[in-house]
């Protein structure tokens, strides 16, 4: 019997009447003849992949992949206290509206002409971005926030011809495994310690630290651990006084409330801008930004695709291209800043439908309605009987520590229970951060009511009263 | 020939649009109990760190939010409304459209990447899936998913290069060898990571040359990074002599195979005798490309270079599917969290939807539609196929205007913005440098047919009928695009003139 051709709805040339058309236009017999002459047989696989036999119809496609996922429980299903750098705000619908449109999920690298509308929404996004941080000079968006600060110090350190970074205790683990990584054949990598009542970054140690030698100070806002650094501007204080410069690490989530760090003295703000329109996606919404004032020798050291704007010659007309691009490593190989490629544009285009959706009112109102529950977790979980809520007791934004010690209970035993009530606890920070026992990050934003609140203090109320009784 | 139009909104910057109180979204208020216990949100905020001065964001209400926005979408065209084959080196390929029903179900959209490991079984199973995959595909041992793009899996590939020579005392190796038309991140990936890089330039029939390859190696060499084809769609037939060669002194060998599109199913990183690879999963494995990303890498290496790779990775013992952190040898992290897993979703549902023989046949595909192109695009009078002569090309090429511009005065960059009139995306002419002038490089990838193909060789020969005729119209185009007037170029390269926000150019442009 002859075997059915294998035509498939990806392929239009995988039917064989057009396929034959083409083969006869080449003068060839077969597929192979047009590649057995380039790829030397001795390279080529005389076999077939051993992968899966298709789904071919997309019902049973569709079928598989969905009863696979269906396997996951997602935030929906549960109530979620997890943050620690990729967080549930709410996605207004105009977001995934816009960032569904088949022009702007699949366009690529087209430029000013064909490209208009993709390099406008992305100048907009920058624009916006460049009035929640009140800064002149915002980046496109790179990989995520990690590499935003790894980058952002890597500029630093050739801004200055410097080689030491000062970086606080209690930064994101992840982000300092980046940072490692990144910078560790051009810098030496100095911790400062945290004061260990209040979280906030020990300026004695970071004066004691502070030489000839640092590039950057680098500080969170908020920090990792919750706590809102109000010290910003004395750390660029001394910073400045030794010739190092302030890189900060800012939640934009945060700045409808809080005062951007570049009015207390960064020089270079970076971050995460998942927040801003983007689904958790298990990790995958998360995009880094950067961003400086105008100062020449700043934007010289940019390592990414700055979309500039520029006049043609029709009153008030504007076109867009890649400005002062030979620091990037399309053009210069070698000799760029540092390497950069496909990011995240999708991402700072969905987060300006959403800057431009939130305006300043919205921006306030959740920077409220996450202090206030934030708070309100704090103070029904203090209420809990052996349970320690903000350790640090200072103010925070959407996130705060709970220590369990004293339950005699281990956050993973807590986890575990609490996931018997369809609530997903804290992350626990037994393993990075030893010297706080056992203690979780509990994360509130707006998603978060006062009844969810309310239901994890009673089950952390049960949870703890057997943990004592145990 | 089609009588296009692209949309032109003329549409203003949205820091100029809206009026004072206008909203486009509310946002839940903190209920009274919450408010009565803990009292106002300002009393809460230290005063040292309270925003001073609200951000002076446009109010906008919701319509005309979305309005504006769907009005530059229109001004952008996506690979799903044109024939993108101009874009070579991108692959520019159909991204199902079930898949993104998939990628936007609340089953992947909302969850967190810190959840029990019960609660996600679902999606760490695709991961480690596609692991198994991308090893059988590449032939390499494992894969790491994290990397956040193509050229961060290459940088993940170096940072593995270093840490392995480190690990046996061989950190004195710092130069990394790779070829010029090998994909410019691979240079870049090198150097950030703090290694001189050495450039092979192709001989004189447009193959890397493996005599400077035999001048370069030696005791200092960490390691090759090397494109296969390359970006002309050459197919180095002496690769392997290249990896042995680069063996021979202990360097380790990775492939960029970035656009793995012309060899899926015919030849594998493992027999050439490469260590590493590096897969652009939004490229060749069909994510769409969002204005430039999200997109992903996967990073795959043999079993000695396992324990470096980028932490965690995904194992299953049997039962359950669990994050394993990979140790003091490894290179840590590349991303936060474990990577982009939308776009490993996307390559394990367009994986299964093809098996081993449609990926195959993606190849083949390929190839048969891109020598089908060529065909046909050098009939036209004025265009050149250089390097390699006679030698058949893989899944792209790179040609060159250079005859035309020679004759006519019309180049490609006058050609790349005429050809926007004519309902197509602008094309990638090369990186830089242009080694071969007034270069054009396109990619007709498996899902275009020839009705597709046809069109676009009829628009170019069009264009170049233009030059001959009325080489000004071509010049002075586009004529038809969202953007119909040429910019100032300058206000992009005169550092004086930078603006990449509305108030730096209100501020020191446009003053």
């Amino acid at each position: 019997m002859e075997k059915k051709p294998f035509i498939h709805p990806y392929m239009p040339n995988s039917a064989p009447q057009v396929q034959k058309a083409m083969l006869d236009e080449l003068g060839v017999g077969s597929l192979e003849e047009l590649y057995e002459d380039v790829i030397p047989k001795d390279l080529r696989l005389n076999r077939p992949l051993d992968l899966p036999q298709p789904l071919l119809s997309e019902q049973e496609l569709k079928k598989h992949v969905e009863g696979l996922m269906d396997k996951n429980i997602s935030c929906d299903e549960a109530i979620s206290f997890l943050g620690a750098g990729c967080y549930r705000h709410f996605v207004p619908a105009v977001c995934d509206e816009i960032n569904g449109r088949s022009e702007f999920l699949t366009a690529y690298c087209g430029d000013t002409y064909s490209d208009h509308g993709k390099m406008q929404a992305i100048f907009e996004y920058c624009s916006m971005m460049a009035e929640l941080l009140d800064l002149d000079v915002v980046s496109y968006t790179n990989y995520d926030g990690g590499q935003a600060a790894a980058s952002s110090l890597r500029m630093a350190l050739r801004i200055t011809g410097r080689t030491e970074l000062l970086l606080p205790k209690t930064m994101n683990p992840d982000i300092l495994s980046q940072i490692k990584e990144y910078c560790q054949h051009v810098a030496t990598i100095t911790f400062v310690d945290y004061d260990s009542s209040t979280g906030l970054l020990a300026l004695d140690d970071l004066k004691g630290k502070l030489s000839d030698r640092v590039a950057a100070v680098f500080w969170e806002s908020p920090s990792y651990l919750g706590t809102i650094e109000t010290q910003g501007e004395k750390i660029a204080e001394l910073a400045h006084q030794s010739g190092a410069l302030v890189v900060a690490y800012a939640d934009p989530s945060a700045l409808g409330i809080l005062e951007s760090p570049a009015n207390l003295g960064a020089d270079i703000v970076c971050g995460d801008i998942q927040g801003l329109g983007m689904h958790q996606s298990f990790g995958g919404g998360c995009a880094g930004y950067i961003a400086s004032d105008y100062r020449e020798e700043i934007i010289a050291e940019y390592p990414t695709y700055m979309y500039g704007i520029t006049t043609t010659h029709n009153p008030g007309e504007y076109g867009w291209g890649r400005a002062l691009n030979e620091r990037c490593s399309h053009i210069s190989r070698e000799k760029a800043k540092e390497y950069f490629g496909t990011e995240t544009g999708l991402w700072a285009i969905t987060a300006a439908v959403y800057l431009a959706s939130m305006g300043p009112e919205g921006l306030r109102e959740l920077g409220e309605t996450i202090v206030c529950r934030c708070n309100y977790a704090i103070k029904l979980l203090s209420q809990i009987k052996g349970l320690k809520a903000n350790i640090f007791n200072r103010p925070v934004f959407c996130e705060f520590i709970v220590n369990f010690d004293k339950i005699g209970l281990t956050v993973a035993e807590v986890n575990a229970e609490l996931l018997k009530k369809g609530i997903f606890g804290g992350l626990d920070l037994s393993t990075n951060f030893p010297e706080l026992g056992q203690s979780a990050l509990y994360c509130v934003t707006e998603t978060i009511s006062a009844e969810d609140i309310e239901k994890l203090a009673a089950a952390l109320t049960a949870i703890a009263g057997e943990g004592r009784i145990k | 020939m089609r009588n296009f139009q692209q949309a032109r909104w003329d549409e203003p910057i949205i820091m100029e649009m809206g009026s004072e109180g206008e909203r486009g979204v509310l946002m839940p208020l903190a209920e009274e109990r919450v408010t009565d216990a803990v009292g106002s949100a300002q009393s809460l905020i230290p005063a040292a760190m309270r925003r001073k001065n609200a951000p002076k964001l446009p109010q906008m209400s919701q319509m005309q939010v979305l309005r504006h926005f769907l009005r530059l979408s229109q001004e952008t065209i996506g690979t799903d409304i044109n024939i993108d084959i101009g874009l070579g080196t991108c692959t520019m390929k159909y991204s199902p459209k079930v898949h993104e029903q998939f990628v936007r179900s609340p089953k992947m959209s909302e969850l967190h990447p810190l959840q029990d490991e019960s609660t996600v079984q679902g999606i760490l199973q695709i991961l480690y899936e596609t692991d198994n995959y991308l090893q059988e595909i590449s032939g390499m041992d494992k894969f790491s998913l994290q990397p956040s793009g193509g050229t961060q899996a290459i940088y993940g590939n170096v940072a593995v290069i270093r840490a392995y020579h480190k690990a046996n005392g061989e950190d004195y190796r710092d130069e990394i060898i790779t070829t010029i038309l090998s994909h410019p991140g691979n240079a870049a990936a090198a150097s950030t990571a703090g290694y001189k890089v050495i450039t092979i330039y192709p001989d004189k029939d447009g193959y890397p040359d493996i005599e400077a390859l035999r001048a370069a190696v030696g005791p200092k060499t960490a390691g090759l990074l090397i494109t296969n084809p390359e970006d002309t769609g050459i197919y180095n037939f002496r690769i392997k002599e290249f990896v042995n060669l680069v063996h021979s002194v202990g360097g380790l060998c990775s492939y960029d195979q970035a656009n793995v599109n012309g060899v899926f199913g015919l030849a594998r990183a493992k027999e050439a005798g490469f260590d590493m690879c590096h897969f652009n999963l939004h490229k060749s494995f069909s994510s769409p490309h969002g204005c430039q990303g999200p997109a992903a890498g996967a990073q795959g290496v043999v079993a000695k270079l396992a324990p470096f790779l980028a932490t965690p990775t995904v194992e299953f013992d049997g039962e359950k599917y669990y994050l394993q952190d990979n140790g003091e040898q490894s290179i840590g992290k590349l991303r936060k969290f474990w990577g982009v897993p939308q776009v490993i979703l996307r390559t394990y549902a367009y994986i299964r939807s093809l098996g081993p023989e449609g990926m195959k046949k993606i190849a083949e595909l390929s190839i048969l539609n891109n020598n089908y192109l060529l065909k046909k695009m050098l009939e036209i009078e004025g265009i050149e196929l250089p390097l390699a002569p006679g030698k058949r090309r893989l899944e792209q090429a790179r040609l060159s205007w250079n005859k035309l511009y020679e004759q006519t005065g019309v180049g490609t960059d006058d050609i790349d913005r005429r050809i926007v009139d004519y309902g197509f995306q602008c094309f990638f002419a090369s990186h830089h440098p242009r080694l071969i002038p007034e270069p054009f490089t396109p990619e007709p990838v498996e899902t275009y047919s020839k009705a597709d193909i046809d069109e676009f060789v009829a628009a170019f020969a069009s264009i170049a009928d233009e030059a001959r005729h009325n080489p000004e119209l071509v010049k002075n185009a586009p004529y038809k695009a969202a953007l119909a007037t040429q910019i100032d170029g300058e206000g992009l390269t005169d550092p004086k003139r930078f603006a990449t926000t509305w108030r730096a150019f209100k501020k020191y442009v446009d003053k």
